[in-house]
C-alpha cells in the first residue's frame, strides 16, 4: 500500500496532465478565416474622431476608462476593424474613477445609489493628474467641454491657460496636446486621417442651457459658429476630398438633464397647500400695503382708493394659489417695476436642470417657502387682523425661497436655445452638404428615443433608468446608448460609402452603473 | 485502511462535472473501468452504491471498496463571428468512494456507502465573454448512505436505505453583460456550505441463474436548499444581504443486466435515466428586498445514458476491464449555459484489478471522455433584455482512478 501515498498519486495525476491534450475545434479560431467587411469607397485605416464630450466617451459626469472604451468612435472603430480599420488610440484616463486629482470641478463619476434612489459621486479618488501629459497621437480627439470654435483656439492646450480668468485652456486637451502652442485642429490634421467624424457644436448652445442661462455661459453667435463649423469641416475634410461623417446636435427637450425634474414637482397635501396659499395671500397683502405706502410717498394718510387699487394690481400677482397634488415651483426672475419682488410661479413649458438641489426642495422649501416659527407667528398675527411691523413684514417677504436662475430655463431662455439649435443644425447640415459629407441626424435619433427604440432585446428609452440610453448625468450616453448610436452612424456610413460595417448588439452593452 | 480514508479526506478537493449536467459518474473503480456498469454486477462492495439489494449475493462476509478518481477536464469556447474565445482552467478534481458491507446472515446484508455523485467545478478566465453568466462555479456534495439488502427468495432480493447529503456551492459571476470588458466589473460571489438534505435509494436484484443477473435501482431527487448563504458584491454597492437558492440533485433510475458469458468473461449493460427535468431554473433569492433577485432559466430535460462493459479474468492475478457509454446531455437547445458546458459525450473506459492476494486487490481505471463539438446559445427567458450568448463548445476529460478492494 505504500505506493498509494498522496505524493505518488499527485505525480501520476501530474503526468496525466501532460497527456490530457486539450480539445480542439474542427475550425479553431486562429485558423478560421476572418470574416472581412467591405469599406466601400473609403479607407478606415486611420479614423480620427473630432468632437466634444460625447465623442470622448464622457459619461456619468466624468471621463473614465470604461466610458472611453465604450465611446461612439471607439465602438465605430471596433466595427471598422473588419473592414480594414486600424488601431484606434484613445487618450485613456488613469483610472475608472474619472476626473482629475488636481481639478476639483472634474470629480469622480456618478453611480446610482440603490438605497436612496439617486445618483451619487463614486467614493474614490481620481488619480489622473493634469500634470501628466500623454505622448503620441490619438484617434479619439474628442475634447469634453469643447465648442466649435475651440478647434482654432490659441493656448487651448497650454497648461498656463487653465488658471487664467477666464480659462483659455481645456484640461482634456492640455493632456494630449503635442505642444503648448499647438491648436486642436493642428493635432487633428497632422495625423492625416483617412476617415473622420465631426460632431461639434453641441456645447455652443448646451453650455448655456446646463448653466440655466445664468450668464456664466453664452450661446455662440451665429457668425462665430458658421465660421468655426465651415472652417473646421473644410480643413478636416480637406475641402471635401477626405471622407467622413458629420453629426448634428440634439434638442434640449430630448435630454434627460432638462426633462427629469418636472416644474410641478411641488407635491402638497391639502393642509400644506392651504397653508401655502394662505402664506402668499399674506405676502400679497404685505406687498400691496408696501407698494401703496411707497406710492403715497411714505405717508399712510395719503393712500387713496386709487393708489390702493394700483398697489393691489402689483401685490395680487403674488397671491399664488396651491392645490393638493402637484404644483409649479416659484422661481427668481428679473426685478421690475411691475414685478418688484422678482419672483413668479413657473409656467407650463419651463424646465429645471437635473442637478437642482433636491434635498433643499424637500427640506428648505427651495422653490417655494421656508416657513420658520417666526414666520408662522407673523402669519398668525395677520390672520387675526393684526398689523405687522416692518421687521415682521420683511420676515414674511424673505421667507420665499425661489429657484435660482441657474437651475431654471425660462421661456425666454428656451426660445433662445431653440432658435440657436435650429440655426446651428442648419449650418451643420449645409456645411456637410457643401463638402459632400453625410449627416447623422442625432437630433432625430434622440427624438425617436423619446418613444423608445426597439433594439431586439427590449426597448431603449430616454430618461434615467435601467433601460435608458443615457448615463447618470442625463446628458451623455451610456454604453448601450452609444452602441445604438454607433449603429446609426454605421447605417449612414454604409449607405453613403457602400461599406458593409456590421451593427453591434446594443443589449450586450450595459446601461446604469450602480453604486 | 485508516490511511486510505485519510487519503480520501485529503483529496476532498472538488469534482469536475464530466457527465451530463453536474453528475459525476465515478462511483467505483471496477464499475468505471467497464463503462460504469454496476447495477447487475455482483462483484464487490461497489454494489452498496449501484444496487444494495445485490449485497446478499456477495460471497464474502465483509467487503470493502474504496477509491479515488482524478479528473482533468477542459472546455474550450469560441465564437467565430465575435472572435471571442475562452477556456476553462484545468483543475484536478477528485471524486471518491468508500463502501463497506457485511453479510449479517443468509438473507440480510448491511453496509455503508459514502460517495460523491454530484459536483462541478468550472472556472473560466475572469471577465471572459460570458462572465455575466458564470466566472466560476464549484458544487460539492457528499452522500452518506447506509444500506441493507434483503433476500426475499433465492432468485430475488430487495435493498435500499436513506441518504444523508452534505453539500456546498460557490458561484461567481459578473452582474452585467459587457461586450467590452470593464476595468472594474460589478461582480457577485455566492457561497454556502454545510447544507444538508435527505433522500433514499431502493433497488432490486433478480438472479434467475448463476450466469444471469438483472438489477434495478432508483435514487431519489435531493434538493440542496441553501438558506442564508454569503453574498459578496464587488465594484457595486448593494445593501447587505444573504441569499436562498435551491439546486436539485436529480433522481436517477438504473436498469441493467449482466451475463457470465464464459467462465472468464462477464458482459454487462445498463441504462440510466436521469430526471434532470427537475432543474427548470436556478433562482437566487436575495433576502434583502432592495437587492433584485436573479432568475436563470435552465429547463433541463430528462436524459438517458447507455452503458456497456466487460470483465475478463486473465489469470489469478489480473482481471481486465473495458467499456463504453453514451451520455446524453440534459441541456436543451437555447439553454446551453457555460456553467455546465457539456454536450453529449462518449466515454471509453478501461482498467484492471491486480489481486495481491485472495483478500486484497488494487483496482485501476482509465476513462477518456469525448464530447461532440456543439454550437449553441443560452437565452435566459427571465431576462429578455439580455441577448443570447452563443458560441461553439468543445470539451474532453480524462479520468484516472485507483482503488482497493478487500474481502474477508
Amino acid at each position: 500500500m505504500k505506493f498509494l501515498n498522496y505524493k505518488n498519486i499527485a505525480i501520476i495525476f501530474a503526468g496525466l496532465g501532460f497527456i490530457a491534450c486539450e480539445p480542439e475545434f474542427d475550425t479553431p479560431l486562429d485558423e478560421a478565416e476572418v470574416v472581412t467587411q467591405s469599406s466601400g469607397s473609403v479607407d478606415f485605416s486611420n479614423y480620427v474622431a473630432v468632437g466634444n464630450s460625447l465623442t470622448a466617451g464622457f459619461a456619468d459626469g466624468a471621463l473614465y476608462i470604461d466610458g472611453q472604451q465604450n465611446s461612439l468612435p471607439a465602438l465605430l472603430a471596433r466595427q471598422m476593424k473588419a473592414a480594414g480599420g486600424g488601431d484606434f488610440n484613445i487618450p485613456f484616463m488613469s483610472d475608472n474613477t474619472g476626473g482629475f486629482s488636481d481639478i476639483p470641478t472634474q470629480g469622480p463619476r456618478l453611480v446610482f445609489d440603490v438605497a436612496n434612489g439617486v445618483p451619487v459621486p463614486l467614493e474614490a479618488t481620481s488619480t489622473t493628474s493634469i500634470t501628466t501629459k500623454l505622448q503620441g497621437s490619438f484617434n479619439n480627439m474628442g475634447i469634453p467641454g469643447a465648442k466649435s470654435f475651440h478647434l482654432f483656439a490659441p493656448s487651448y492646450g497650454n497648461p498656463a491657460g487653465l488658471v487664467t480668468e477666464p480659462a483659455t485652456a481645456n484640461p482634456y486637451f492640455v493632456r494630449i496636446a503635442s505642444s503648448p502652442d499647438v491648436t486642436w485642429i493642428e493635432d487633428v490634421l497632422v495625423q492625416q486621417p483617412t476617415f473622420f467624424s465631426y460632431w461639434l457644436g453641441g456645447n455652443d448652445v448646451l453650455s448655456f442651457a446646463t448653466s440655466g442661462g445664468d450668464g456664466s455661459e453664452e450661446i455662440t453667435s451665429t457668425e462665430m459658429f458658421t465660421q468655426a463649423v465651415q472652417g473646421g469641416i473644410a480643413q478636416i475634410s480637406a475641402n471635401g476630398a477626405r471622407p467622413g461623417v458629420v453629426a448634428n446636435i440634439p434638442d434640449i427637450n430630448t435630454i434627460p438633464f432638462f426633462t427629469t425634474v418636472p416644474n410641478n414637482a411641488l407635491v402638497l397635501d391639502a393642509e400644506t397647500a392651504a397653508n401655502l396659499t394662505g402664506f402668499f395671500q399674506a405676502y400679497s397683502g404685505i406687498v400691496t400695503q408696501g407698494t401703496a405706502l411707497v406710492l403715497a410717498g411714505g405717508n399712510p394718510a395719503m393712500i387713496t382708493p386709487q393708489i390702493l387699487q394700483q398697489a393691489n394690481a402689483v401685490g395680487s400677482q403674488y397671491a399664488f394659489t396651491f392645490n393638493p397634488g402637484p404644483n409649479r415651483f416659484i422661481i427668481q426672475t428679473q426685478e421690475t417695476q411691475t414685478n418688484p419682488r422678482g419672483i413668479r410661479q413657473m409656467t407650463a413649458n419651463e424646465l429645471l436642470v437635473l442637478t437642482i438641489d433636491q434635498a433643499a426642495i424637500r427640506q428648505q422649501g427651495y422653490g417655494s417657502v421656508a416657513v420658520t416659527d417666526e414666520v408662522r407667528a407673523v402669519l398668525g398675527k395677520l390672520a387675526t387682523g393684526g398689523t405687522p411691523t416692518m421687521e415682521e413684514a420683511n420676515l414674511v417677504l424673505n421667507a420665499v425661497n425661489p429657484f435660482n436662475d441657474s437651475d431654471v430655463l425660462d421661456n425666454d431662455e428656451l426660445t433662445q436655445i431653440a432658435e440657436a439649435s435650429a440655426t446651428f443644425n442648419t449650418i451643420l447640415e449645409q456645411t456637410a452638404a457643401a463638402f459632400n459629407l453625410p449627416l447623422v441626424d442625432v437630433r432625430a435619433i434622440l427624438q425617436e428615443l423619446q418613444g423608445g427604440i426597439d433594439i431586439g432585446t427590449g426597448v431603449l428609452t430616454s430618461g434615467l433608468g435601467l433601460t435608458s440610453a443615457f448615463s447618470l448625468d442625463g446628458i451623455h450616453l451610456n454604453p448601450r446608448g452609444n452602441a445604438e448610436l454607433t449603429n446609426r452612424f454605421i447605417q449612414v456610413i454604409n449607405e453613403t460609402y457602400g461599406a458593409t460595417l456590421q451593427p453591434l448588439v446594443p443589449g450586450n452593452f450595459k446601461t446604469v452603473t450602480v453604486k | 485502511m485508516k490511511k486510505l480514508i485519510l487519503l480520501a479526506a485529503c483529496c476532498l478537493g472538488s469534482y469536475a462535472s464530466y457527465a451530463g449536467g453536474y453528475r459525476v459518474s465515478a462511483q467505483g473503480q471496477r464499475a468505471l473501468a467497464m463503462g460504469h456498469t454496476g447495477v447487475a454486477v455482483v462483484n464487490s462492495a461497489e454494489l452498496a452504491f449501484f444496487n444494495p439489494s445485490g449485497l446478499v449475493y456477495l460471497e464474502n462476509k465483509l467487503n470493502i471498496s474504496a477509491g479515488v478518481t482524478g479528473i482533468i477536464s477542459n472546455t474550450q469556447y469560441q465564437n467565430l463571428s465575435t472572435r471571442q474565445s475562452a477556456e476553462t482552467k484545468d483543475i484536478l478534481s477528485t471524486p471518491f468512494n468508500f463502501y463497506a458491507t457485511y453479510k449479517i446472515n443468509d438473507w440480510l446484508s448491511a453496509g455503508l456507502a459514502v460517495y460523491t455523485p454530484y459536483g462541478s467545478r468550472v472556472e473560466y478566465e475572469n471577465n471572459w465573454a460570458g462572465a455575466d453568466l458564470v466566472n466560476t462555479i464549484d458544487l460539492k456534495s457528499i452522500y452518506f448512505n447506509p444500506v441493507v439488502g434483503i433476500k426475499l427468495h433465492e432468485n430475488l432480493s430487495v435493498g435500499g436505505g436513506p441518504i444523508f447529503v452534505t453539500g456546498s456551492v460557490e458561484f461567481n459571476r459578473n452582474l452585467f453583460r459587457e461586450q467590452i470588458p470593464s476595468e472594474s466589473p460589478a461582480n457577485v460571489d455566492l457561497q454556502v456550505d454545510g447544507v444538508t438534505a435527505w433522500g433514499w435509494v431502493a433497488s432490486a436484484t433478480f438472479k434467475p441463474s448463476d450466469a444471469f443477473t438483472l438489477g434495478v435501482s432508483y435514487r431519489s431527487k435531493i434538493d440542496i436548499e441553501a438558506e442564508g448563504g454569503d453574498v459578496t458584491f464587488e465594484n457595486i454597492t448593494f445593501p447587505d444581504t444573504e441569499f436562498d437558492a435551491t439546486l436539485p440533485l436529480p433522481a436517477e433510475l438504473t436498469l441493467g443486466f449482466s451475463v457470465q458469458a464464459t467462465e472468464k468473461l462477464l458482459i454487462a449493460t445498463e441504462f440510466n435515466r436521469a430526471y434532470w427535468g427537475a432543474y427548470d431554473e436556478l433562482s437566487i433569492d436575495f433576502t434583502n428586498p432592495n437587492v433584485p433577485d436573479s432568475r436563470n432559466a435552465r429547463d433541463y430535460k430528462n436524459a438517458t445514458i447507455w452503458r456497456v462493459g466487460a470483465e475478463y479474468n486473465l489469470n489469478e492475478k489480473f482481471d481486465l476491464r473495458a467499456g463504453y457509454y453514451f451520455d446524453e446531455s440534459p441541456v436543451q437547445s437555447g439553454r446551453f449555459a457555460p456553467e455546465t458546458p457539456r454536450n453529449d459525450s462518449h466515454g471509453f473506459t478501461t482498467g484492471l484489478s491486480y489481486n495481491i492476494n485472495e483478500k486484497l486487490a488494487v483496482d485501476a481505471s482509465f476513462v477518456y471522455l469525448y464530447f461532440e463539438e456543439i454550437e449553441e446559445s443560452y437565452v435566459n427567458t427571465f431576462r429578455p433584455d439580455v441577448p443570447a450568448f452563443s458560441g461553439s463548445y468543445k470539451s474532453n476529460a480524462f479520468l484516472f482512478g485507483l482503488g482497493l478492494t478487500y474481502k474477508l
